[in-house]
């Protein structure tokens, strides 16, 4: 197999890594609002609830989450989920717990002034949170999520564990076949150039929220 | 009718009465300065008048309409939240800290509650936020954000965001505290023309000199109750009481 090959069937596999990417921040980015929710809801089994949930998510390695996704309901009833759904699924659950105590932490972390100047003003609860809160709360979450994302790029490769054809997945299978180590080369720079791009952008969004303080 | 009454008004924290029964009614066009030591409850009072603390019993009314009673049970119970959110229209509050939305403009700060809770016309919002701005000395800055602005001018935009709502009364919470000594002249200024233009005003202050000069009644709380109350003359030149008066002479040395 040809240099050029090699790198056109990992770039193949590149797109498949965007697109569980894309996937799961689409998907757990929202989820993490709501999960957050839950954490700080005044109702305490709701709150337990998730606090279990987040703290398996963080607690245990997300490959073998993943490999409870996919096997788990084959090995229990029988029913088996595409390996890409199962990926999906389980990267946005883990995802959403992460992102939940990033979203938690910056809520929290709001001056108690600013839910008093809006109560007073006659906001009401939900213009209070849309209007006057989230904004300023995702300004001082986004470096913690900028981590999240760049971590979540590299988190991709490891759908590996159920064989979905992204690049990681294809760089061992050139590298066996092949006998070669060039394919991980390849798929390692490839990482890099993603995550590059991932950084500006996050930069961009920090510089556009960068005027006011 | 009095803008506000309120009525053996009782909060404690846990075990700590803060409040012990206090009335206070203000009329229309009044200046009421509430002085006293810190941990008198004079900031709790405010607090709760302005709803941001849950009384534990007695009574509160705004322009007649009853906001909080107290019923045969001896606890305090509130009106439905529509009534509450009617009452809270007719009171402003300007904090210590000023609390002004860093994420907005100077003028998204004034007219995003008129726009979007009173549902006032943009246009109109603008132009009333534009000619408070300009009497508040702040014409050149409804560009700007609030980390951009000095204190004072910070507490001044927090005083026009107030006024933008059209309250019968406004409330300040020692509105100096926070600022540098040469900053509170200018915010005393502004509240001084407002003193003079009728608005109703309850002034928690420790600017002893601005009180007296201000106020068309002085109020002394000390240990959760009042202690004394009268024309700021009598209050602070010639204090009945014994605390008022130990209390005075710490400014004075």
């Amino acid at each position: 197999m040809t240099f050029a090959t090699m790198v056109s069937q990992l770039a193949q596999g590149l797109l498949v890594s965007i697109e569980i990417f894309l996937l799961t921040l689409v998907g757990s980015l929202p989820l993490g609002l709501l999960v957050a929710f839950g954490r700080m809801s005044k109702f305490r089994p709701l709150r337990l609830v998730v606090q279990v949930y987040i703290s398996i998510m963080r607690g245990t390695p997300l490959v073998l989450q993943l490999m409870v996704v996919y096997f788990g309901p084959a090995m229990l009833f029988g029913w088996s989920i595409p390996r890409f759904s199962a990926v999906i699924l389980g990267m946005i659950l883990n995802y959403a717990a992460y992102f939940a105590e990033i979203y938690r932490g910056g809520i929290e972390s709001m001056p108690v002034g600013q839910y008093e100047a809006a109560e007073v003003l006659g906001y009401t609860k939900s213009q209070t949170f849309l209007k006057i809160i989230l904004p300023q709360v995702f300004k001082r979450i986004l470096p913690s999520v900028t981590n999240e994302v760049i971590t979540l790029v590299k988190d991709t490769s490891l759908a590996y564990v159920v064989s979905v054809m992204e690049m990681f997945t294809l760089a061992k299978k050139i590298a066996s076949s092949q006998t070669t180590l060039m394919p991980f080369v390849i798929a390692g720079v490839f990482y890099y150039i993603f995550n590059l791009v991932v950084a500006v952008i996050m930069e961009r969004m920090e510089r556009r929220l960068s005027y006011y303080r | 009718m009095n803008i506000l009454e309120m009525n053996q008004i009782k909060k404690a924290f846990g075990d700590n009465q803060v409040l012990k029964g206090i009335s206070l009614s203000v009329e229309k066009g009044e200046v009421v300065a509430i002085i006293g030591p810190s941990g008198s409850g004079k900031s709790t009072l405010l607090r709760c008048a302005t709803f941001l603390e849950t009384i534990d019993s007695g009574e509160i009314a705004y322009m007649g309409q009853k906001a909080a009673v107290t019923g045969q049970n001896g606890h305090a119970e509130y009106v439905s939240s529509a009534e509450m959110r009617k009452i809270r229209g007719y009171f402003g509050l300007v904090f210590q800290n000023f609390n002004l939305f860093p994420h907005y403009s100077v003028l998204k700060n004034v007219i995003d509650a008129p726009v979007s809770v009173q549902k006032r016309s943009r246009q109109e919002s603008v132009e009333e936020a534009r000619a408070l701005l300009a009497k508040m000395g702040l014409s050149d800055k409804e560009e700007s954000y609030p980390y951009q602005l000095s204190g004072g001018q910070q507490q001044r935009v927090s005083i026009v965001r107030a006024l933008a709502m059209h309250p019968e009364i406004l409330f300040f919470d020692e509105p100096t505290s926070a600022l540098d000594p040469e900053l509170t002249g200018e915010v005393l200024k502004v509240i001084r023309s407002l003193a003079e233009e009728h608005m109703t005003m309850v002034i928690v202050t420790h600017e002893m000199s601005f009180a007296r000069a201000v106020a068309d009644r002085v109020i002394f709380m000390d240990g959760g109750v009042i202690v004394e109350e009268g024309r700021p003359d009598d209050v602070m030149l010639n204090p009945q009481n014994e605390r008022t008066a130990s209390f005075l002479s710490r400014f004075t040395e």
